[in-house]
């Protein structure tokens, strides 16, 4: 299924989690946090949220800001 | 004294915005110097903005300070809550630097939603330390919703202009119970000295450091004027006068 994933296309397989794609992105996912269609999806809740075709995720990292 | 922030407590009174390092070396030697305790951060796209690309969180770890995210870049109050919850979960902190840009040229808050936000976040168990302007009544308003300090602009993020409104400033501090830290616009020493000298509790800056030809040297005098405006404001200062007063006394002078 098609995805955008941090404002970019992306396909991933059919039925995967939010924590299967987070796993595909970042290696250790400290630090990171998840919005799929402008809602936060808490860490706890990334196994159980199944992604469907057409989702926008927000993958979020730290960086540096004032 | 120490200094009490959201139920804790720092030695330093001085937080630093991660902001506009060159990189992450200098960003390290420039907290170290800093001698901060606590320290700001940005949340962004996995490997777009600097410091995303990996290393930050550990190298914050490696200084031993606390973290306080904020949600830069929020225009309106929907925004930045979401941006503070997603921050929460990122980082394992309520604490949040509440910013809603009302402005894209100044960068001044848009005071309505920063209000709005700033509520809804206490309610939801954050600790709130909003970015406001030096509009003293929002700023009780923003204490009056349970704000655990007011962070007013000097002047405008980044400009370096130092504190426009010092009277405004005074009258922030004379207006709330809780803590004021002067929050953007310090471009030098003399800057973060006059906002403690002022009244103010810390001085949050990030460019006046991080964007200087040596960030190290400038981390180390904001060190040092942070501390010493604070006792400068303790030791109670001279009046101003008109005409002089002469330190050396006029008895005992020979006739010549």
């Amino acid at each position: 299924m098609e995805l955008t994933v941090n404002g970019a296309g992306r396909s991933v397989a059919a039925g995967a989690s939010v924590a299967d794609l987070v796993r595909d992105i970042v290696p250790h996912p400290r630090g990171v946090a998840v919005a799929v269609n402008g809602e936060v999806v808490p860490r706890t809740g990334w196994p159980a949220r199944a992604l469907r075709d057409g989702d926008r995720v927000e993958v979020l990292t730290a960086a540096q800001g004032g | 004294m120490p200094f009490e922030l959201g139920g804790e407590t720092f030695t330093s009174r001085l937080i630093l915005g991660t902001g506009g390092a060159a990189n992450l070396h200098v960003l390290e030697q420039a907290i170290r110097a800093s001698g901060t305790e606590l320290v700001t951060l940005a949340l962004r796209r996995v490997g777009t903005a600097p410091g995303s690309t990996g290393g930050l969180l550990e190298l914050l770890d490696r200084c031993g300070v606390r973290l306080l995210p904020n949600t830069a870049g929020c225009h309106t109050a929907t925004e930045a809550t979401k941006v503070a919850r997603l921050a929460r979960d990122a980082f394992d902190t309520d604490w949040v630097k509440l910013e809603v840009i009302g402005d894209e040229r100044t960068l001044l808050p848009d005071g309505v939603e920063l209000l709005r936000a700033a509520e809804e976040l206490v309610a939801d168990g954050f600790t709130v330390l909003p970015y406001t302007s030096d509009d003293p009544v929002l700023a009780r308003r923003l204490a009056d919703v349970g704000c655990a300090a007011v962070m007013p602009a000097g002047s405008p993020i980044g400009s370096g202009l130092g504190i426009g409104n010092p009277h405004h400033i005074r009258l922030i501090r004379q207006g709330v119970d809780v803590p004021v830290i002067l929050d953007a616009g310090i471009g030098t020493a003399s800057d973060a000295a006059l906002a403690m000298e002022l009244g103010c509790d810390g001085v949050l800056l990030a460019s006046a450091v991080t964007r200087a030809a040596d960030p190290v040297a400038m981390a180390t005098a904001m060190r040092y004027a942070v501390e010493a405006g604070r006792l400068a404001a303790q030791a109670g200062r001279i009046e101003r006068r008109f005409h002089a007063l002469a330190s050396t006394p006029d008895e005992g002078r020979p006739e010549l």
